[in-house]
């Protein structure tokens, strides 16, 4: 399809504005642009158009079903969307007096109140927008803590499993740490001899994602942290993966220190095609001073106000981070409620177990036992004797209607499809999707060499990625 | 309770069977019961839908919202057409994951590159990046671009955003490189200090065009300045101003950021907001995050994909160049949508009435008393003193249903004026200034402490600036 640039046409378009009602100030030249910047010139109808067609071309959760593991691609509440669009949030002014924003600071008061029992911490701070900045921001409390205790300098290393999200690492490095990677037992599990090994008194903290990145909850959680506390670490959670526990357990419980969460993962809000997200960072009472600020807290007269805060790791970006994200995740959390986050949970963890079941005779499993919310199939063997991939079966189900599942993560499995259904789909979408995986492999073990043209019915079909890498072209040439 | 569980109960009960436990707490029977919540969480039971509703509503209405808005300081309200909402709204783009799948994900990709396209026409830059958090966090990704091995200071103008040199502060406390700001000198930043702290070890400059104080800054001396030291020279513009401003590519940028709020997005108590990050073709491979380049399929036809990946996290892991992963997609998308039913007469229209009113309403503001600060050239925004004390001011036109200008301190105001502004909304602006005046000098009222109504935002924003410089 043609491109925006390409629809444009000199002279076409509306006027938006009024005349200009004051005397015109004139630019100074030294200032002044000389050449307008080619943007489009299109009526409105066309722009709609053109966004139309666009949408067709995009798959959303609303397309069909989006197993895509570790994302946690669940239904996303249309009356989140509501709360969010109203005027007394989407007008404000981020610096207007705080009498006159009660209603923005009722919103992150609350969600923290929720999130903080949710999760068994005592603070949230909402800066951070989205999970690798929470991830970061998080890491900084750490550091913040080594460093109020005059450790700092010998506290630098930070203890991150093989089968960690790549955001862990690169979070650790831009935290001005260094990362000591662990390998993992097969099953994602941390090995306790190699955490003992790699503790001592140059740990700052460990990071961990629980259930782990193949799905598994770690049966040794409270010997992990103990360990960790023990060498005078403080322990990270992940919370990519909370949707599995949430209202079942919580990271406070399990000893952890610091969490992150993404709300546009577990609390519903959409995740935009990348963005906006959150990423907002609980804590234990010990590092709330150190959280990045202002926070938000009743002040003597009975308002909400913000407060500074002294020791404080300063902002991680400005103002109060991505607040109408926050209105999404409240409302989501005020509806569903103490029982309805444990259902989801629960119903989460059984559409993965009921999948997994259905599909274990032909597609083999990273790991059978203990499965959570997302599963991991590992395609290894496919691969040897077929030379089918990971990658064919993907593109086999975008064929079919379905989002392929997570490719090649965790790195410690083999040919690795990671599927998370979510508690959002019913049993005949995924009766329906059991059905279209089965088709899938057995064409693979039937007509290897079809699964190579895959997919054949998508808009475009597979790209040249490499010659994309070497030959950037990144943006249109006139 | 409302419940977005599909399944019946009877539907539960069967792939409960199937998976070959009873019921649902089985399925978590391998943990340990240490760990397991034995009680209901402490939250409210759900509500409705009508309920939450409700009670979301009640608590937009808490909040004021003002019909004239006077304050800018890194939020601007500016005009949104309702296409920008409506078309930002299809699911497909709300509810979609970033795109790995280009196959099915084009729409977004197109989205992206368009996107990216464009910021390079409005900044002169050669390539873009798909978005960060924000303008703060833009400049910080963009500060940690620059550093070399010997090189690993940043000159940052004193002049940014607070927030922005707040958040430059904390990425930089912690990746260790250093930071010395710039002083200023009459509402600019000073050139000829900025030379003298220059050294070998310096990465970049970093100033704001305009600056925090809504001035026109010497963008291309202060760019000869930093490339004649061997440092990269990086520039934060406001992509409204870039309708008329010059592009920060022909005064030398090697890296323009920028918060793109302004681009259609609302005000929204601060967020979600969008970073733009453009830079040479040179420093292409430094930018954090995501890239959508142009490509074939395997049938020639023209597609879109994520691309430059080595840099990335998922790849490079503890060697990336940035942990970033999720960006601001959708804000990118609005900011998109924005640029093209403005167009390139629109986006100069929004960028000539912004500063004419400002400064119609500058002088309409010295006449009620309100003096400006520094005499030189700025954009849509302008500091001026407080003919009494600000925050008693701001109350006064508060109850007039105005947001006023952001009080720097009870001496110093920073106004500023966007196209949604009329003439006779500024007119009544100045004559509530008036009349305040006249009041505050008829009852003689003098330093009362009891006016606080504006202290938060001014005290913080004087905090974050004390911070960055200890």
């Amino acid at each position: 399809m043609e491109l925006v640039f390409e629809k444009s046409r000199a002279g076409r378009g509306g006027q938006n504005l009024p005349p200009l009602d004051v005397p015109e100030t004139v630019i100074p030249e030294e200032f002044a642009r000389v050449s307008a910047p080619r943007l489009p010139e299109m009526a409105e109808v066309d722009i709609s158009r053109h966004y139309t067609e666009l949408a067709k071309r995009t798959h959303g959760v609303n397309d069909g079903f989006y197993p895509l593991g570790s994302c946690t691609m669940k239904y996303n509440p249309r009356i989140n969307e509501e709360a969010a669009a109203l005027p007394g949030f989407t007008k404000l002014h981020p610096l207007q007096p705080v009498h006159t924003v009660q209603g923005a600071l009722d919103v992150l008061y609350l969600a923290e109140q929720y999130l903080a029992e949710i999760t068994g911490m005592d603070r949230f701070t909402f800066q951070p927008s989205a999970g690798a900045h929470g991830e970061y921001a998080g890491l900084l409390l750490i550091r913040a803590y080594h460093k109020d205790r005059g450790e700092l300098e010998q506290r630098k290393k930070i203890i991150v499993p093989d089968s960690a999200h790549g955001t862990n690492p690169a979070s650790a490095v831009m935290a001005g740490f260094t990362v000591v990677n662990i390998p993992s037992l097969d099953n994602g599990c941390v090995d306790l001899e190699a955490l003992r090994a790699a503790c001592g008194e140059d740990t700052a903290g460990l990071m961990l994602t629980n259930p782990n990145t193949v799905g598994i909850f770690d049966e040794n959680i409270l010997d992990i942290t103990r360990i960790v506390h023990e060498a005078g670490g403080l322990v990270y959670y992940d919370g990519a993966n909370l949707n599995a526990v949430m209202g079942v357990a919580r990271p406070g419980d399990m000893g952890f220190d610091v969490v992150h969460l993404n709300l546009h993962k577990t609390f519903s809000t959409p995740h935009g095609g990348g963005g906006p997200g959150s990423g907002p960072v609980g804590c234990k009472e010990f590092l709330a001073p150190f959280l990045p600020r202002p926070s938000v807290a009743e002040s003597t007269d009975g308002e909400l106000a913000f407060l500074d805060m002294p020791k404080s790791i300063g902002k991680v970006r400005s103002f109060y981070g991505n607040f109408l994200v926050v209105v999404k995740a409240l409302t989501y959390m005020m509806t569903l409620g103490a029982e309805g986050i444990r259902e989801a949970a629960q119903n989460a963890v059984l559409n993965a177990n009921y999948m997994a079941s259905r599909l274990s005779d032909l597609y083999p499993m990273a790991r059978e036992k203990g499965v959570m919310h997302e599963f991991v199939i590992t395609l290894e063997k496919l691969h040897k004797e077929k030379g089918v991939s990971a990658l064919d079966v993907a593109k086999g189900l975008l064929d079919n209607g379905i989002h392929p599942p997570t490719m090649y993560f965790p790195l410690i499995v083999h040919e690795a499809l990671m599927v998370e259904p979510t508690e959002t789909e019913s049993k005949d979408s995924l009766d329906e999707a059991i059905a279209i995986f089965r088709k899938v492999y057995e064409q693979a073990a039937a007509d290897p060499e079809s699964m190579h043209e895959m997919p054949l019915h998508t808009p475009v079909r597979r790209l040249d990625e490499v010659g994309a890498a070497r030959n950037p072209r990144l943006k249109y040439e006139f | 309770m409302a419940s977005y569980v599909p399944s019946t109960k009877e539907e539960r009960q069967a792939m409960l069977s199937a998976v070959g436990v009873e019921k649902a707490e089985d399925l978590f029977a391998h943990i340990s019961p240490e760990v397991l919540l034995t009680e209901p969480l402490d939250i409210p039971a759900g509500m409705s839908l009508l309920e939450a509703g409700r009670r979301m509503e009640e608590m937009a209405a808490k909040n004021r919202v003002f019909s004239q808005i006077f304050r800018g300081a890194g939020a601007y309200n500016h005009y949104v057409p309702a296409q920008v909402r409506y078309i930002t709204s299809k699911e497909e783009f709300l509810t979609s994951y970033t795109p790995y799948q280009a196959e099915i994900s084009q729409g977004v990709l197109q989205s992206i590159f368009e996107y990216q396209t464009m910021i390079c026409e409005l900044t002169g830059m050669d390539v873009s990046n798909a978005s960060v958090y924000d303008g703060a966090t833009a400049a910080a990704e963009a500060v940690a671009m620059c550093r070399e091995r010997k090189r690993d200071t940043a000159l940052v103008s004193e002049l940014m955003h607070p927030d922005t040199l707040e958040v430059i502060g904390t990425y930089c406390e912690a990746n260790g490189m250093k930071v010395e700001l710039i002083p200023e000198k009459d509402g600019v930043t000073d050139l000829e200090k900025m030379k003298a702290m220059m050294s070998e070890t310096t990465a970049c400059v970093l100033v704001s065009q305009p600056n925090f104080y809504g001035r026109l800054e010497d963008a291309a001396a202060l760019g000869a300045a930093a490339h004649e030291g061997g440092a990269k020279y990086i520039v934060s513009v406001n992509p409204i101003s870039l309708g008329i401003l010059k592009p920060p590519a022909e005064y030398g940028a090697d890296i323009a950021v920028g918060e793109g709020q302004p681009l259609g997005m609302p005000l929204s108590f601060g967020g979600p907001y969008l970073g733009f990050m453009a830079a040479t073709k040179q420093m292409m491979r430094k930018l954090p995050g995501r890239i959508v380049g142009q490509t074939e399929d395997v049938d020639g036809r023209r597609a879109f994909v994520l691309t430059l990946q080595a840099r990335e996290q998922h790849i490079r892991r503890e060697k990336a160049s940035s942990n970033i992963c999720s960006n601001q997609a959708l804000c990118a998308m609005t900011a998109a949508v924005y640029l093209t039913v403005m167009g390139p007469e629109g986006l100069a229209e929004t960028a000539r009435q912004c500063m004419s009113k400002a400064h119609y309403a500058a002088a309409a503001l010295e006449k009620a008393g309100c003096m400006l600060k520094y005499k030189g050239e700025y954009f849509h925004e302008f500091v001026t003193t407080a003919p009494i004390p600000a925050s008693r001011l701001m109350a006064a036109l508060e109850e007039k249903g105005i947001l006023g200008g952001l009080p720097l301190s009870e001496d110093e105001i920073l106004w500023c004026v966007t196209e949604v502004s009329t003439r006779a909304d500024i007119d009544r602006l100045a004559a509530a200034v008036t009349e305040a005046v006249k009041t505050e000098t008829a009852s003689g009222a003098s330093g009362d402490p009891n006016a606080e109504a504006d202290s938060e935002p001014a005290s913080e924003v004087r905090k974050a600036e004390e911070e960055v410089r200890a």
